[in-house]
């Protein structure tokens, strides 16, 4: 089996000032080259502490993570992320935010203007060219989503990690920029592990649903396959059996299995 | 950490720097209006809104200066030396008809004099951000280098600058070097510390940026260090040059020579208080004016995060 990543046996604990808070416990996970997988659970589960042990941003302090038979030891190039809160360099323009990215990755290889070039061709995936000389405050929260994501698939990782990366935007915006995203994934055949807290969306986009435990030490609960045809269309999905199968387990899990006890 | 405390105690007796938002804001309102002067024809009650807007900003102020003016008119008129706004007035218009006249070292028109002391305030304060500057990188990147000078600043923070000028003096046996060393240490201090600061809170999310696209150190200090710590340098830019304004004037009653300071000390001898009256003026408009330059330098740079 060709797993790119590998999480064995991986345990997170925090140090704070109550003593050590036990984040992850015995979590084991392999993503496969090319299957895009979404992590969902209540909030707080510990669903960004993975994908960030995932992009070496913090190390376990128990078990193993292997990227590529690796093992990780720190964020690189290859796993890009696309934040929450999108990250852009607010005094950069879109097209410096993204071309500091692509400049990082492919300036050993490529002339400025071939690195120009990819710059732009990242933008234009987003249908952000025409805001290239924009600043991060002048152009609205979905659209700094998307740059924030070509910065990500500009760089040409060998796999995308993404936090919510729509978490704060309307639905409206939402469904477009998730119907964006799954044209590029198709067009680029990337690897993609993102955290969610939407069934719908997580269901829509993914190959695997992981769905986890509540904290304090939360692990995998259940992994789903979806096992829909590729590309996908919202408006046809609504129709689907296995589509309304795959949201109910997945909201039986969330809301029997692991329900929240009301705080 | 003091630095914070510090600024926002000055910003609580500078009001102008609270201000300027609410100009913008009245900017703001002005520009929602002009759609409603297209649809009513009748644009007298804007051109109303428009003139009470003026009167509201202008008059306080007017109130303020009238209410000073007659004070001093007042005690002009119980005190046998104190000069009259009249006279005041009248000899400042002697004194700025020919501000830039020169009769040997000690007798230079006030132009001169201004701008000998905004010389000395320009090198003095140039140095102190040549070494300042970077001082605070290094202890705002460097936790060993914080401990280990922060103690030292602390102690030497709190003194008056002009306990320098003897040191001063000493090592470049010279009165105009001497005050220009008062002002670098005046102006170091903010520096360092707004720098340091700076660097300290650089936000997480940018450092992860930084660490997920593996940065090098010299893009790292370029895209993201300096950008992010810009806003924090020019605060301890602005306060420095506050405090070296100050300064400045009671160094150059010590050491003589050509300079504002120097020129009040002058004209007390002279027993031309009416002149000293101007120059506490003119200090306080080149003072304002030192600051409000620096804060359009500073919202340049503010690159609307917030
Ligand atoms: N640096 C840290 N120090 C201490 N505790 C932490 C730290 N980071 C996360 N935690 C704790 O670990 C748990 C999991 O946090 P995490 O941010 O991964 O949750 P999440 O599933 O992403 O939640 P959400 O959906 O709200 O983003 C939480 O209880 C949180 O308080
Ligand atoms: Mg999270």
């Amino acid at each position: 089996m060709n797993a790119i990543v590998k999480v064995e046996n991986v345990g997170m604990a925090f140090e704070t000032k109550k003593g050590s808070f036990v984040a992850l416990k015995d979590v084991n996970l392999q993503i496969r080259t090319g299957e895009v997988v979404s992590l969902i659970g209540h909030s707080g589960c510990g669903k960004s502490t993975l994908l960030n042990l995932i992009a070496g941003l913090t190390l376990p302090t128990s078990g193993v993570m292997l990227c590529n038979g690796r093992e990780i030891a720190g964020p690189g190039p290859e796993r890009a992320v696309v934040f929450q809160n999108h990250s852009l360099l607010p005094w950069l323009n879109c097209f410096e935010n993204v071309y500091l990215a692509v400049e990082r990755v492919f300036s050993a290889k490529e002339g400025k203007e071939a690195l120009r070039a990819r710059t732009h061709a990242a933008l234009e995936m987003v249908h952000m060219g025409h805001a290239a000389q924009k600043l991060p405050h002048e152009i609205s929260g979905g659209m700094k989503q998307r740059i924030g994501i070509a910065r990500a698939f500009a760089m040409e990782p060998k796999i995308l990690l993404m936090d919510e990366p729509f978490g704060a935007l309307d639905a409206l915006t939402r469904a477009a920029l998730q119907d964006e995203l799954i044209g590029v994934m198709a067009k680029t055949g990337a690897t993609v592990v993102m955290v969610t807290h939407d069934v719908d969306e997580a269901v829509l986009l993914s190959d695997r649903v992981v769905m986890m435990t509540n904290g304090p030490a939360a692990t995998i609960g259940e992994i789903l396959d979806v096992k829909l045809a590729k590309p996908r269309d919202r408006l046809q999905l609504a129709h689907d059996p296995h589509f309304a199968e795959c949201r109910a387990a997945i909201l039986e899990f969330l809301y029997q299995k692991q329900m929240k006890k009301a705080a | 950490m003091t630095t914070a405390t510090l600024t926002s105690g000055l910003m609580a007796v500078r009001p102008e720097a609270d201000a300027t938002p609410v100009k913008e804001t009245d900017m703001a309102a002005t520009s929602a209006a002009t759609p409603a002067l297209v649809s009513t024809p009748d644009n007298s009650v804007s051109f109303g809104e428009h003139f009470s807007n003026f009167i509201r900003a202008v008059l306080p102020p007017l109130i303020g200066f009238a209410l000073v003016i007659g004070l001093w008119a007042l005690v002009a008129m119980k005190s046998a030396d104190f000069p009259s706004p009249a006279k005041t007035l009248d000899a400042a218009v002697v004194l700025f008809s020919d501000p830039f006249y020169q009769n040997g070292p000690n007798d230079q028109g006030i132009g001169w004099n201004i701008l000998s002391s905004l010389k000395r305030v320009a090198i003095g304060f140039g140095f102190a951000a040549l070494v300042g500057i970077p001082m605070g990188f290094i202890i705002g990147r460097f936790a060993f280098m914080n401990s280990m000078l922060e103690p030292i600043i602390s102690i030497l923070r709190p003194v008056s600058p002009l306990a320098w000028l003897p040191i001063g003096l000493m090592v470049f046996k010279a009165a105009d070097p001497a005050s220009t060393w008062t002002i670098f240490i005046c102006s170091i201090w903010p520096m360092i510390l707004n720098t340091a600061q700076g660097v300290q809170r650089v936000p997480q999310d940018y450092l992860n940026v930084a660490r997920v696209l593996n940065l090098s150190e010299f893009r790292i200090i370029t895209k993201i260090l300096f950008p992010s710590v810009l806003p924090y340098m020019l605060t301890g830019i602005r306060l420095s040059i506050g405090t070296a304004w100050l300064v400045i004037v009671a160094a150059e009653m010590l050491t003589g020579g050509v300079g504002i300071g120097f020129w009040v000390w002058d004209e007390w001898n002279n027993l031309k208080v009416e002149h000293i009256l101007i120059a506490i003026f003119v200090i306080g408009i080149v003072g304002l004016l030192l600051e409000y330059l620096l804060l359009l330098i500073a919202r340049r740079f503010s690159y609307g995060t917030n």
